[in-house]
């Protein structure tokens, strides 16, 4: 009753092709943009922002840039964690080289860099196919955080090897370093992850992603059709290294604060992995959705000994945290395969045609 | 100049002056080569009858080097906590089977793949709350695996070799043999084999598809176990060992995902270039540790002009 369709009538092609066919998914959007913008800044808590709204955004633009390359290219990758750690150094070097940089645009422009060792990266996916390819990924994976540790320019050969954040104030306000607030930083991460989610819904609409699409489904018959399978392939990981970068460098500047080499080491790029198959892949809802789970379920898990009163040592706590999220992905991936936003389609489909059964 | 001698003279110069280091390096290289060809035979195992890229492979080297510990330490005899840590992995194969695979036939590898990973981390959690998390000793001498060493003096120099290590690698020849015959001449062994060739073809003749994947997680079970004795009597049974997992995986990749002497000669070949690469290369010129990345880069060119592998099935593609 509530996504009743009936009285919308589409009386051009350029109406029936629109982002939101259906006004009540227009609706339900911008009540989501005003709960993020509005709502959430204004009765947040630091714990909350903290723990809980910030590393889900990051998250899910990590999973997002992944679910480009995989979701949609169809090409599994591993290496997420390294792309990701490509970014943050590469924003850091910005911001060591041109003190004065606008961080925006530092987070931006990293961005590029972890792009461009995407491509080379990429490049085997033009012979190699499949599980193949992911543990090439892995190549890339391995590689890029060993260079993190040996390699002291990208650290500035600081006696601890990490990377420390300084206070970055735009325009008086501070949104990174120990000092900064959080609903800044809050709202920083807020408008880069809507503008880019903005960008990679109409690229996945468009011809590109229906190229990507193509290729994904079966490349031969991509490329029997037309398609260069080098270019669409290429262009996949680069959009997707690029949205992994910008990522990695808000994972670091503005949640983490500091990052060692070993933060962008393989359970990061699982848990990128699970955020975008959990969310589903082939879509940009779920990342979402897969992330507010992946990073709301600790949380969660931690609260519930304690709140039922009992005697867990925090070691104990942990290893059952590891042991349920593990049971719940296999359940999840039982009970849908393909993810929550296809619980999510389900379901409005279902709320469309309701009360009748058809 | 002084760069390229440093790279292509300078390491061979290295060996011909001191080749009993040499043979100290290529014999260390067997060894931990024999190791990964048989943590890849269990993939392969898998692989092959399945589909599935089991990456719970190197959780279950560690489960059942933990749970062999830990049955010691709870007083079992070590030759009877062997048969008895086997039932468990036998538990394991079949509650993976029915509880993970059976809902999940029929869809994307990917999909599989994932699952894996969950059964990864559920082993690990529950590892840790049973086991604790701290580092254990291999239960060696009670299992009467030999600890001495020989040495030999080649060339005026000095060779060790320890007694552990040729039967970790004795043990494992005799594993793959006997993996061998069991899969070429025996009826499940052949079973095995039909369901790798074609799902639906063995199926229709007969042959019961969960049957066989315990079977087949059984078997890597056991490779799992051997695996998990050799490596532990080197390096200490925790989970750490489970890093080991992913050496095993470009080893896959270079010997092929579906060939059991790609696995075997992948390994070798793996376990010994990183060896030589990290000793004469890595250390002097690149600060160390390349053994990290160095199968990966190494299996990754291979796979540029071999794109199945080195033994792997040819793929072939229609539309």
């Amino acid at each position: 009753m509530l996504y009743r369709v009936a009285g919308q009538y589409k009386t051009s092609y350029k109406a029936d092709f629109a982002l939101f066919p259906v006004r009540q998914d227009a609706w339900l959007l911008a009540f989501i943009l005003v709960l993020a913008f509005v709502v959430f800044p204004m009765t947040a808590s630091e714990f909350v922002f903290r723990t809980l709204l910030i590393p889900v955004l990051i998250y899910s633009l990590a999973a997002l840039g992944l679910n480009i390359l995989t979701g949609y290219a169809g090409q599994l990758s591993l290496g997420t964690g390294a792309f990701m750690g490509v970014g943050a150094y590469a924003c850091y070097k910005l911001m060591t080289i041109f003190p004065g940089l606008n961080l925006l645009a530092a987070v931006l422009m990293s961005g590029f860099v972890s792009a461009a060792i995407g491509v080379a990266f990429g490049l085997p996916s033009l012979r190699i196919k499949g599980f193949y390819l992911a543990i090439a990924t892995l190549a890339a994976q391995f590689f890029l955080v060993w260079l993190f540790q040996k390699w002291g320019w990208l650290y500035n050969y600081s006696a601890s090897g990490a990377i420390q954040v300084p206070n970055i104030s735009i325009l008086g306000f501070t949104f990174a370093g120990p000092t900064a607030p959080a609903i800044n930083q809050y709202f920083f991460v807020l408008c880069t992850v809507t503008l880019i989610t903005f960008v990679a819904i109409n690229l996945t609409r468009g011809r590109i992603g229906r190229q990507w699409k193509a290729v994904r489904d079966m490349d031969i018959a991509a490329e029997l059709v037309g398609i260069n399978l080098m270019k669409a392939k290429l262009l996949a990981f680069f959009v997707s290294s690029y949205i992994i970068g910008v990522a990695g460098a808000l994972f670091v500047f503005l949640w983490r604060g500091a990052a060692e080499a070993n933060l962008f080491d393989i359970p990061l790029s699982f848990r990128v992995l699970f955020i975008a198959i959990i969310g589903g892949l082939g879509s940009i809802l779920g990342n979402y959705l897969g992330a507010i789970l992946i990073v709301a379920l600790p949380v969660i898990i931690s609260g519930v000994p304690a709140a039922l009163g009992l005697p867990l040592t925090p070691a104990t706590v942990d290893h059952l945290n590891i042991m349920i999220i593990g049971a719940l992905i296999i359940l999840f991936l039982i009970l849908e395969p393909h993810g929550l936003a296809r619980l999510w389609a389900v379901a409005r489909e279902k709320l469309i045609i309701w009360p009748f059964p058809h | 100049m002084d760069f390229l001698h440093s790279i292509l003279i300078k390491p061979f110069a290295d060996m011909a002056t001191a080749p009993d280091f040499l043979l100290q390096v290529l014999w260390e290289g067997t060894v931990s080569g024999t190791l990964y060809a048989l943590i890849a035979l269990g993939f392969v195992l898998i692989f092959k009858s399945s589909r599935i890229f089991n990456f719970a492979q190197g959780i279950m080297v560690v489960f059942a080097a933990l749970t062999l510990v830990g049955l010691h330490e709870n007083g079992v005899p070590a030759l009877l906590a062997v048969p008895m840590t086997l039932a468990v992995m036998y538990v394991l194969a079949m509650s993976i089977e029915r509880v993970v695979l059976r809902p999940l036939v029929n869809q994307p590898d990917i999909i599989l793949f994932m699952a894996t990973i969950g059964i990864t981390l559920f082993l690990i959690g529950f590892g840790e709350i049973i086991f604790g998390g701290e580092n254990k000793r291999m239960i060696t001498e009670e299992l009467m695996i030999p600890t001495g060493s020989f040495e030999f003096e080649p060339f005026g120099g000095f060779l060790l070799i320890e007694q552990k290590d040729v039967t970790a690698v004795v043990g494992a020849v005799i594993l793959v043999l006997a993996l061998l015959m069991f899969l070429n001449k025996s009826k499940m062994g052949r079973a095995i084999r039909a369901l790798g060739d074609d799902h639906q073809a063995a199926l229709s003749v007969g042959i019961s598809l969960s049957t066989i994947w315990v079977l087949v997680w059984f078997i890597a079970g056991v490779v799992a176990l051997v695996t998990g004795i050799a490596w532990g009597a080197r390096a200490g049974v925790s989970f750490a060992l489970e890093v080991i997992a992913y050496k095993a995986l470009p080893v896959l990749m270079l010997g092929g995902l579906e060939s059991v002497s790609g696995a075997i000669i992948g390994g070798l070949l793996i376990g010994i270039l990183e060896k030589l690469f990290e000793i004469y290369w890595g250390q002097p010129l690149l600060g160390g540790n390349t053994e990290t990345w160095f199968a990966y880069v190494f299996a990754l060119f291979v796979l540029l002009f071999r794109p199945q592998g080195l033994f792997g099935e040819k793929i072939i593609e229609r539309v």
